[in-house]
């Protein structure tokens, strides 16, 4: 769609990236636009990124819509089966 | 042929990289600016450059995204230009102004630039023509050149067309008529408006393409669409950049 419009969240968490290593996630991007790699015209895309770190500092996924809709469902489904006192 | 990787002056005089393709021999000749796609100054950008100097002109494809991931893989690049917002109108005008005046100060040079953009760059091609002295126009499917988002639509760039008066070269426009963004629609209203204006354009539209159909490594690609779109490039080029 060639919008640039992206969807930005902070993030907590770990990822593991290029030359197999582990580093901290500080930012998320969310967009629905061309992939670099999946075979599909659109995909949805997400950044799981440290910028800190450099562009490279990168995790990439790109999913269909329909499976970034059941990522989402068991994102929620796997959150919802977690006690709260746990979800801190 | 001769391929590399040099340095010239973009928007505001910044040094930006840029990938220079030159065919062998003297010239005078012509000179093609390349905008790149948004996922980056790639391989496949880089193919393209490389066929405008095979065609016999002087190409050079500016890395837009050169200040905020200098060095970057193409991909880490385009995804931090992302999210830092993605590259302002004012500076691709500067940045392909700057790739025009290091084409033009080639020995080779006949004092002729054009330019062609992919997908977003579609857009700053005509975004460029409107602001720059060039002498050609090249559109691949550009999205929002014409046409009013849907409300609610997460619009990030505005369309073009309080600019299009301005246009200051001819216009050579290849559209996918399974494209959505531009729709058929939205490439009627950029027929309309330059017709209404004078300005000279010519556009070819072909059914059983969508978008990135001259993309020839994405599900995209349409060989016959392709084939026929590059004879089309080449036959505007020779007319508006030839000595």
């Amino acid at each position: 769609m060639c919008t640039y419009a992206t969807v930005k969240t902070e993030l907590v968490g770990s990822a593991k990236g290029p030359d197999s290593k582990w580093f901290r996630v500080t930012d998320g991007t969310v967009y629905f636009d061309h992939p670099v790699h999946a075979m599909a015209e659109h995909t949805l895309n997400i950044d799981f990124a440290d910028p800190s770190k450099g562009p490279g500092a990168r995790v990439a996924v790109e999913l269909t819509a329909a499976s970034a809709q059941e990522l989402v469902a068991a994102i929620e489904a796997a959150l919802a089966s977690a006690p709260e006192a746990l979800k801190v | 042929m001769n391929a590399e990787t040099i340095r010239i002056a973009g928007h505001d005089g910044e040094e930006i990289e840029a990938y220079l393709v030159r065919p062998a021999g003297d010239g005078p000749r012509g000179g093609v600016v390349v905008i790149h796609h948004m996922p980056g100054y790639d391989r496949g950008t880089k193919e393209i450059v490389r066929r405008f100097a095979e065609m016999g002109y002087d190409a050079i494809c500016p890395n837009l995204y050169w200040r905020e991931a200098p060095g970057a893989a193409p991909d880490d690049a385009a995804a931090t230009a992302r999210a830092n917002g993605g590259v302002p109108d004012p500076r691709l005008v500067g940045d392909v102004g700057g790739s025009a005046e290091a084409l033009r100060a080639l020995p080779t040079s006949n004092g002729k630039v054009g330019v062609i953009g992919y997908c977003s760059g579609g857009r700053q091609s005509v975004l460029a023509a409107c602001n720059l002295p060039l002498d050609a126009a090249v559109d691949c499917y550009g999205a929002f050149v014409t046409g009013t988002p849907e409300e609610g639509f997460p619009l990030k760039v505005t369309n073009l067309v309080d600019q299009l008066p301005n246009l200051r070269c001819a216009l050579l426009g290849l559209f996918g008529n399974d494209d959505k963004y531009p729709s058929p629609e939205q490439v009627d209203e950029l027929d309309e408006i330059l017709t209404r204006e004078g300005k000279p354009h010519e556009f070819h539209r072909y059914d059983g393409a969508g978008h990135a159909f001259f993309s020839v490594d994405r599900p995209a690609y349409r060989v016959e669409a392709a084939n026929d779109g590059w004879e089309r490039i080449e036959t505007f080029y020779n007319t508006h950049l030839g000595g």
